[in-house]
């Protein structure tokens, strides 16, 4: 209510969805007579769908976090993590319709068990066949989805009831929610990476890919919480923001950009020190047709924040926390990309007007949204319980 | 050369906190705070300056990441190539993926360590070191401000008292020292 979307923000945002509506026409305009066509724009909706989903289910999770561990210092960035988590509506709608077209169309060579004209001749992916099934994945990602939608429907509805009434009374039936989610969480962050993105390598599998995808998941929320509330901050809002918050919300990006490297690398290392034929083929495909995007990837995503974010000094400083923040969210992308394209279209995947086109046009509209939800909501929850201990924070 | 020390002692650390601010907005300077844990921002207050571990840390963790290079290069490469899981390590920098977790390892290692025992040295409260809190009870449950004559020249110390007066204090100790 007191936060309102300014005419230069507008015209930013604006400027964005046009480039990148512009950018994905002439992407598709100069891509339309290659055969790969379908499956590279299926790809690309694949990996934008994936990832500005989970930049909201990771908003949804950090806030769930606090809820269950019942934190006290970010109660003045609350409004924040609520408005990044209520993309995920959209988002889920975005993501849903690409998986849908996907289905439509057998897998369009992304999915190939859900081509049974390849599974006929598969055995690798037969044996899959009792989980990795048309049928049975939408069932998982309905479930998924309708979670993940519930959950947040209430954590709203209760951080709004909770301005209006006060008293501790919601609070713990947000404690119990919260830890509620994580449960679910925990499970569901694994299978659901494994069904949207690690089937595309449907014969390769590794029980820390769940993880890794949601480090990095987590990692690009993180940018997306402290340059938001930078953002704000800037315009003058927020005022009970102080240093020390955003001193928090850097320390977290540095410390899920660790988490992340650290997955990366513990795969990684496994696989390549095994050296066993039906696990390297998964990082083979990616050197030799990534490897200097893949590469470069792993250092940005991991020497940047480490060199960058090290310092407290440099975790409170806006401009090095939104620049470094950007570095790592673009970074996080190309994570995204190579582990849809890599699969999907293998030595064929380019980075073109389309890829680019594409994630600007959603990262447009997934800025729009987040400011819309902004406003909609006072940036300063009232009643919060730990609303004073935030406010008095001092690291 | 003989000097007067003042030991203020509160229950609270709010109460010390406060009284430490406004001692300070009055020109005194204190010495050192003994408090049974750390007490949230009272470093500024008082003056203490940032503290130079972090610098030591990353030097013992340099050390750790260089101790381990060399290391295992000589063990695992010159002395006698090892081959491992049909891996042979005639090359350090081919091989390099299989000794970063002990290179890791090492350099925490030897940053903890190093980082504990400065620590211990530069507080001299190495085991076998006399205590040098002014009274046990700052173990447990009191706080203890210390004011030191000589380096407050600009208050008397009737001045200082009645200065103290207003904090709400619960003991004061005076001492001759030499």
């Amino acid at each position: 209510m007191e936060f309102q979307i300014n005419t230069k923000a507008k015209k930013l945002v604006y400027a964005l969805i046009g480039l990148g509506l512009i950018l994905t026409i002439i992407g598709v305009a100069t891509g339309m007579g290659d055969h790969h066509f379908k499956t590279r724009l299926l790809t690309n909706g694949l990996i934008n769908g994936f990832f500005f989903f989970a930049l909201g289910l990771g908003a949804l999770f950090f806030l769930a976090l606090q809820y269950a561990t019942e934190t006290g210092w970010y109660a003045s960035v609350k409004r924040v993590i609520e408005a990044v988590a209520g993309f995920l509506p959209y988002g889920m709608g975005f993501f849903g319709i690409v998986l849908l077209a996907i289905t439509l169309m057998d897998g369009a060579h992304i999915y190939l068990w859900m081509d049974s004209e390849i599974v006929k001749h598969d055995e690798i992916i037969q044996g899959k066949s009792a989980y990795l099934n048309p049928a049975f994945f939408w069932i998982r990602t309905i479930v998924y989805f309708a979670t993940y939608f519930i959950f947040l429907r209430g954590f709203k509805r209760r951080s709004l009831l909770e301005d209006q009434e006060g008293g501790t009374t919601l609070h713990f039936t947000n404690y119990k929610k919260g830890a509620l989610f994580l449960v679910f969480f925990a499970v569901f962050s694994s299978t659901s990476a494994w069904d949207w993105l690690m089937s595309i390598d449907v014969h390769w599998f590794s029980t820390l890919f769940g993880w890794y995808t949601f480090a990095g998941m987590w990692c690009s929320t993180m940018v997306v919480l402290v340059i938001t509330t930078l953002y704000l901050k800037k315009l003058g809002h927020l005022e009970k923001v102080n240093e020390s918050h955003i001193h928090d919300l850097g320390k977290w990006t540095f410390a899920t950009s660790f988490l992340w490297s650290y997955l990366w690398f513990s795969q990684f290392m496994l696989i390549w020190y095994a050296n066993i034929g039906e696990e390297v083929t998964y990082y083979q495909m990616r050197i030799e047709n990534f490897k200097v995007l893949y590469f470069s990837m792993f250092v940005i995503n991991f020497a940047f924040p480490m060199l960058l974010l090290m310092s407290r000094d440099a975790k409170r400083h806006a401009g090095i926390l939104t620049t470094v923040g950007l570095i790592i969210l673009a970074g996080h992308w190309l994570d995204v990309y190579i582990m849809v394209s890599a699969g999907s279209l293998g030595a064929n995947a380019k980075l073109g007007f389309l890829e680019v086109g594409m994630a600007l046009l959603l990262a447009g509209s997934f800025i729009f949204i987040i400011l819309n939800n902004l406003t909609k909501a006072p940036l300063t929850p009232v009643n919060h319980p730990f609303l004073d201990e935030s406010i008095h924070h001092e690291i | 050369m003989s000097d007067k020390v003042i030991y203020v002692m509160y229950d609270d650390d709010g109460a010390l906190k406060d009284g430490a601010k406004k001692l300070v907005s009055k020109g005194v300077k204190i010495n050192e705070v003994f408090s049974p844990f750390p007490i949230h921002g009272i470093d500024p207050i008082i003056g203490v300056k940032n503290t130079r571990l972090g610098i030591m840390a990353f030097v013992y963790g340099l050390t750790g990441t260089t101790l381990a290079t060399i290391g295992m290069r000589y063990f695992m490469v010159v002395d006698w190539p090892m081959n491992i899981g049909g891996k042979p390590n005639f090359s350090y920098l081919e091989n390099m993926l299989a000794f970063i977790p002990i290179t890791f390892e090492f350099t925490v290692l030897c940053a903890a360590h190093g980082m504990a025992i400065t620590y211990l040295l530069r507080n001299k409260t190495l085991p076998g070191i006399p205590a040098q809190n002014p009274d046990p009870r700052t173990t447990d449950d009191k706080f203890v401000m210390e004011i030191r004559m000589s380096e407050n020249h600009s208050v008397s110390e009737e001045e200082l008292d009645g200065l103290l007066k207003d904090t709400g204090y619960i003991e004061l100790d005076k001492k001759e020292v030499k």
